[in-house]
This record gives C-alpha cells, sequence and structure tokens, in this order.
C-alpha cells in the first residue's frame, strides 16, 4: 500500500535470533499483513530467517494489541514479535 | 479506582497489601495474588532443574496498556472497589516476588473471581518473558498449554 516506515520491535528469544531490539523498515506496497511481513523480514539477513523459521512459534502485536498473523497492516506504526508471553 | 506498576525494583507484598487495605478500608472483602520466583524449571522440583537467577523481559508501553486493559475488562465483569497490580522486571533471585495482584470489593466471592480473572488473563496477554538460569546456561520459559486453557475458561 505504501512505503511508510514501519517501527518493527521483536521480544524474548526473536530478538536475540534476529540479533536487533528494534528496526525501522519500509517493507513494499505487496505486504499487506503481518504474514507478509514476516515474509519479507526474514529475507533480511539469516538472523531473521532463524527467527522466523518456524511462525507457529511467533506472535505478533500491531500498534501495542495482540494481532492473528492473518491482521492487515493498515496504518500500522509499530509492529512487535515475539514468542508466546510467559509472565506472571 | 485502579493502580498499576511495572517496575525494576523489588517490592514488600506485605506493606503493598498493608496500604491497599488502608486505602479500601470500607471494602468487605480483598483478594490477593503473590506469584514468587521459583527455584526449579518445569512442573517440579524432583525432575526440574535447579534456576539461579531470573531475567524478565518486558514490552514497554504494551506492557503497562495490557495490564490496564486487564482491569478494566475485570471492572466490566465485576463490581471492583479497587485494584492493585504489581509486575517486576529486570533481575529476580529465587523466592523475589514477581506479581502481586490484589483486589477489593464488597463481598468475598467477586473479590476472589476477579483476582483469580486477572491473574489467567495476565499470564496469556501481558508480554513479559522469562529467561531462567541454570548450571547449563540460560534458557527462555516456554509457555504452558495448561496457562492458555486456563485462560480460555473467561471468554465469554
Amino acid at each position: 500500500m505504501s512505503t511508510a516506515s514501519l517501527t518493527v520491535l521483536y521480544f524474548a528469544w526473536v530478538k536475540e535470533k534476529v540479533g536487533l531490539g528494534t528496526e525501522t523498515v519500509s517493507p513494499p506496497a505487496s505486504v499487506v499483513t503481518v504474514s507478509d511481513l514476516i515474509d519479507w523480514l526474514a529475507r533480511r539477513s539469516p538472523g531473521h530467517a532463524a527467527a522466523f523459521a518456524d511462525r507457529k512459534l511467533i506472535k505478533a502485536a500491531v500498534d501495542q494489541v495482540h494481532a492473528p498473523l492473518s491482521s492487515e497492516l493498515g496504518g500500522a506504526r509499530e509492529v512487535a514479535f515475539f514468542p508466546p508471553v510467559t509472565g506472571g | 479506582m485502579a493502580t498499576i506498576r511495572v517496575q525494576r525494583e523489588a517490592f514488600d507484598p506485605g506493606a503493598e497489601i498493608n496500604s491497599f487495605c488502608a486505602r479500601n478500608s470500607t471494602s468487605g472483602g480483598i483478594a490477593t495474588f503473590i506469584g514468587q520466583m521459583r527455584d526449579f524449571r518445569g512442573e517440579s522440583r524432583a525432575t526440574g532443574e535447579t534456576v539461579s537467577a531470573m531475567t524478565l523481559e518486558h514490552y514497554p508501553g504494551m506492557a503497562e496498556g495490557q495490564l490496564s486493559e486487564l482491569v478494566k475488562e475485570a471492572s466490566g465483569r465485576w463490581p471492583l472497589d479497587d485494584t492493585l497490580v504489581i509486575h517486576r522486571i529486570g533481575s529476580l533471585m529465587p523466592g523475589e516476588p514477581i506479581v502481586l495482584a490484589a483486589v477489593a470489593t464488597a463481598h468475598r466471592g467477586d473479590a476472589f473471581t476477579a483476582c483469580a480473572f486477572l491473574m489467567d488473563w495476565l499470564k496469556t496477554r501481558a508480554p513479559f518473558w522469562k529467561k531462567e538460569a541454570t548450571e547449563t546456561g540460560a534458557s527462555w520459559v516456554e509457555a504452558r498449554e495448561a496457562d492458555e486453557d486456563q485462560a480460555a475458561k473467561w471468554t465469554r
């Protein structure tokens, strides 16, 4: 849809595998859903590829709200990827 | 009324509960839950590796936001006078309190139920991640399916 910049955040082992806590990206218009974004990010580095190798293990939040991987990004400014939460 | 705190500093559950009771002296029932750091990994001390320390990572902003959402949801379901949720982040040692949830209501039933609800939803929705250190190295705690089942009970 656009090439607006998007802040991507990684947490826990996703962060360790990617090797970054955050990055700013400008995905192409073909990236419509969270899942599309994963496909696109996974090509950025071997670390990204390793982190996203099994996406059944990945949870996402769009603008700080839990979101299924099938959700559309719309005008999102911030997308986060992390394993299932283990607080409490 | 509600207080939500995500903090690096240790807290004293006794002192927190005392001041919560004092500020809700007209509530008939107060239920609390304290989660403490275990010194073993997995389901039991007999089979689990010894854990010497823990690091708690969180998603700044969203963690506080999700805790507020949980409290808002609980307030919509039960008539709560007041709620307190404190969650640690950073480095913890075995035995230290990780989380405190306290709920003040007119009668005990709602206090017990709302407190259980808060913890069940917190476990599956609040963005915190535990990493445990053992003799063989540090590893991320895996989410438990039982926690998902427990949280699903509250879906309506």
